[in-house]
Order: C-alpha cells, then sequence, then structure tokens
C-alpha cells in the first residue's frame, strides 16, 4: 500500500495529518500495522491528557507481539477513535482512514517527521 | 550465517509471505492474516511447510532396541506404520526434545525432531547407537515436509491419491503415490484438527504443494505459516520446546509421564535417564511441582511468555510459557507452570502484563477440541 502524500510521518512508523482548527488525526502506518499482524488490541492515551513528542502513549497488540505506541508530536489528546478500540482489525483494514488512533492539539510546531516519499525510503520503498 | 531456504521458499515468496528465522531457517511466518490462516485450519483446510522439522531414521535389527534404550517410550513395541509421541531425555532426566517417531518398516523407524533441537537429537542419538545393531542416519535434507491440516483435509488429499485414507488411522503412517509422487503420508499433525503430513522429496515438494492448492481450492484452503500454527498448538494444549518443555524439566514437571514408559521389556528395562526419572515420578506423586494449567482471560490484553502468575495478593505463584489472542475463543489465553495450590481449574488468579495484575482463570487443557 502506498503511503498517501497528504500525510507526514514519523520514523516510528506514525502519521499525522495537516493541521485544521488546531487539531491533527494520528495513525499507524500500512507498514506497521502490517509488521504488526493483526491487532487485536489498543490502548490509547486518555482524552484531555497532554503528551509530548516521542513519549510512549499506549500500546498496540497482535498476535505475535505487543509495540508501544509512540506520539509523533506534542499537545493535548482531544478525542480517540472508539470504533478501533471496539474492532482492533481496523488498524490492519484501513490503517490510514478508518484505522485511525487519536486526535492531538498540537503545542508548536512537529518536528523531524518525513514526507510520504521519504517515510517510503526510510521503509526501504 | 545465513539462513536455510526450504525446497518451497520461492513458492513463499510468490505469495507474498512474511518471512521469519526459525531456528536457523528461512520460514513463512503468514501469508496474508493469521487469523484467518488460523480459522481455515479449524474451518476447512489449511496448508504449512513444515520442512526445518529434522527427520532422522534408525535402522537395524536392533533399530527398535536402540530407541527404547536412547528415548523414554516403548518404541519397539509399535506395530509397523504407527506413529508414538516421544521424548528423549538427558541421564539427569531432562527433556532433550520432544519427537513423533514413525515405524517405517521392520527394521526402520523415523525420528522427527524439532528443528531447533535436531542437531543435538541427532549427536545424542549417534552416541547412543553404540553396541546395538543399528545405524543412524542423518536425513534432514532428505525429506521436505507439507502438511494439509483441517476437516477438509481427507477429502483434499483423498483427491488426489488412491491410498487408503479413511483406513489411515490417527497416528499412523502409509507410503502412497500422492499426485503421481512418492510421498510417506502420516495422519498427525500439531493443530489440534484432522490432517496430515507428507513426507516428500525436496524435489517434489513444490509440486505437490500446487497440486494441493488446486485440490483444495473450493474447499477454502489457504497457505498457512507459522504463527498459526503456534496459535493452533496451543489452543489444541499441545507443548512447544523451549516454552513448556526445556531440560530443567522431566516429563512428569510437564504433565507428561506418561511417555515414560518403566515397563518396557526390552534391554532389561534400563534407557538414559531411567533412575532419575523414577525419582522424579515418586516426586511428582508426593510432592506436586508447579503445574502445567490453562489461563483465559476475561480482558484482552495479552499474556505473553515469561510473565508472572501472581495470587491475589500479588504473591508470584507462576510464570507464562506461551499465551496469545485465542482466534477460536475471542479471548487472550496463555499456558503456564503454577504452583499446585493454584492449579484447580476455577481458581482465579492473576497476570502482571508490564505492570497491572490482569485477572485470568484457572482451566483444564486444552482449550480447543474438535467435534469427533
Amino acid at each position: 500500500m502506498s503511503n498517501p502524500q497528504n500525510l507526514t510521518y514519523s520514523k516510528e512508523h506514525e502519521w499525522l495529518t495537516a493541521v485544521e482548527d488546531g487539531v491533527a488525526t494520528i495513525g499507524i502506518t500500512a507498514f506497521a500495522a502490517d509488521a504488526l499482524g493483526d491487532v487485536v488490541y489498543v490502548d490509547l492515551p486518555e482524552v484531555g491528557r497532554t503528551i509530548a513528542a516521542g513519549e510512549t502513549v499506549g500500546e498496540l497488540e497482535s498476535t505475535k507481539s505487543v509495540s508501544d505506541l509512540y506520539t509523533p508530536a506534542s499537545g493535548e489528546v482531544v478525542e480517540v477513535n472508539q470504533a478501533v478500540i471496539d474492532d482492533p482489525a481496523l488498524v490492519n483494514s484501513s490503517p490510514f482512514e478508518d484505522g485511525w488512533l487519536f486526535k492531538l492539539r498540537l503545542e508548536g510546531e512537529p518536528e523531524g517527521l518525513l514526507s510520504a516519499d521519504e517515510y517510503t525510503a526510510h521503509t526501504g520503498g | 550465517m545465513s539462513l536455510r531456504l526450504t525446497a518451497l521458499d520461492a513458492v513463499h515468496r510468490a505469495l507474498g509471505a512474511t518471512m521469519t528465522d526459525f531456528a536457523g531457517w528461512d520460514m513463512p511466518l503468514r501469508y496474508g492474516s493469521e487469523r484467518e490462516e488460523h480459522n481455515a485450519v479449524r474451518t476447512k483446510a489449511g496448508l504449512f511447510d513444515l520442512s526445518h522439522m529434522g527427520e532422522i531414521t534408525v535402522s537395524g535389527p536392533q533399530a527398535g532396541e536402540m530407541l527404547d534404550h536412547a528415548l523414554v517410550g516403548f518404541v519397539s513395541a509399535l506395530a509397523v506404520h504407527k506413529a508414538r509421541y516421544t521424548m528423549i531425555c538427558a541421564a539427569d532426566g531432562g527433556i532433550l526434545d520432544d519427537l513423533i517417531v514413525y515405524r517405517t518398516g521392520e527394521d526402520e523407524f523415523m525420528v522427527v525432531a524439532n528443528a531447533s533441537n535436531a542437531p543435538l537429537v541427532l549427536d545424542e542419538l549417534r552416541a547412543r547407537v553404540e553396541g546395538f545393531d543399528a545405524a543412524v542416519r542423518d536425513d534432514r535434507d532428505a525429506y521436505a515436509l507439507i502438511a494439509v491440516q483441517g476437516p477438509d483435509s481427507p477429502a483434499i488429499l483423498g483427491s488426489l491419491t488412491d491410498a487408503d485414507l479413511p483406513g489411515l488411522k490417527y497416528y499412523t503412517c502409509l507410503p502412497a503415490v500422492v499426485a503421481g509422487r512418492p510421498a510417506l503420508l502420516a495422519r498427525t499433525g500439531y493443530t489440534g484438527e484432522d490432517g496430515f503430513e507428507l513426507f516428500v522429496a525436496p524435489a517434489d515438494a513444490e509440486a505437490l504443494w500446487q497440486a494441493l492448492t488446486e485440490a483444495g481450492a473450493s474447499y477454502g484452503l489457504i497457505p498457512c505459516g507459522l504463527s498459526c500454527r503456534d496459535t493452533l498448538r496451543l489452543e489444541a494444549g499441545m507443548p512447544l520446546y523451549g516454552h513448556e518443555l526445556n531440560t530443567s524439566l522431566t516429563p512428569f514437571d510437564a504433565g507428561l509421564g506418561r511417555v515414560v514408559r518403566f515397563d518396557k521389556t526390552t534391554n532389561d528395562g534400563e534407557f538414559v535417564g531411567r533412575a532419575a526419572l523414577e525419582k522424579a515420578a515418586e516426586q511428582a506423586a508426593a510432592h506436586p511441582p508447579r503445574v502445567l494449567v490453562g489461563l483465559v482471560s476475561p480482558g484482552r490484553r495479552v499474556p505473553r511468555a515469561e510473565m508472572n502468575v501472581v495470587d491475589a495478593e500479588g504473591t508470584v505463584i507462576g510464570s507464562i510459557t506461551s499465551g496469545a489472542p485465542s482466534p477460536t475463543l475471542g479471548k487472550p489465553i496463555a499456558m503456564a507452570y503454577v504452583d499446585a495450590t493454584h492449579a484447580t481449574p476455577g481458581a482465579q488468579v492473576a497476570v502482571d502484563v508490564r505492570g497491572t495484575h490482569e485477572p485470568v482463570e484457572v482451566v483444564a487443557l486444552p482449550f480447543y477440541k474438535r467435534a469427533r
């Protein structure tokens, strides 16, 4: 699956939408979802929590392993995706859309993120 | 060191498999969704490449006596074409590997070892053959191993062979011709389902894989990787060496004392590990050590190998050996060694999942048993 051009990416395989009214949506990439295998459980940060870029804010559990979820940007969590909590398989079936994880009211400009092409190169694509 | 490739490597790559290093072999972990692969084996059929397993042939007039000496089972008592689950132990009773032994002829047996232990098993058998009129042969490169597992596997395989599959009972084997190629057919597996394992010449593996794929297409057979093999065997309560079994445990510690046959009549009843195993049997009866149990979680976080099992006070009472989200049960399951006082089905304990004590219930193994 190709990485959408309208998103920016972290080296830890999260994606971030363009900011709208100060809020960006965050998820994990198709590359990461595929590497995890079938996701069976997602633990997301609480709404209202303030998180800092690079911080561990949750976890993603798959059949074979559990992985930490990092935030690619700093800010306040304003919404989490209840649909993906109820049906974690959305992370695999629709990583860039229905499988989004949380929304963040950004504090400052995110740093060190990659363009779609740079991320594709980073993942050896 | 470069990974060893099976005879089906090109097939896996063409199918887009996610590969993994398993005991030095480059093996398919999954082709698509491991849950779909798991469910296919439970409800239809799945096709596996298990060529990493280690085949060792023991032949000669005293092959049976030699294996009675070398292994804990009563191997010479097997009828021709019968198979048995058994173990090879060290002199101190520790489990070196769990094995399946097939009696392929009057004077010939095939021992199938786990990939990771095959070199050790081979060395041990070569040492233990001394004094017997028998020969140990490394046949690891002589066979590719293809498994077709699941309720539709008899119909799929039956469409490719004239062999008497209804007459081929569980844990028996039969030389046969499948899709025009010679194969040793065995009704064995590691999934908890009906199924077959085909020991074939590596040069025939690809043709047989394709024939089974085509014959199985209308039944919903799909290729399956080692990831679902692990969840299938876990649901079926089958031990995996390195997890439930290791050199510091005897078969009695693992609740598998039944594989140790003190009643064997060959070699005056002597076999490697006998004295230590007799002590282990007595100790297991008098002071039960930790007991291998099943755990089921009502939550969603998954107990994993090496996590601690704790009681209500948070005291460590056991350790997880394997754990996974169970596709069939729809919740996390695990196997664990726990103190005997907490091993009764229904006991409420907890697992320390990264600092959080997740409640789990002790259940009898297996988690899943197929309807017969």
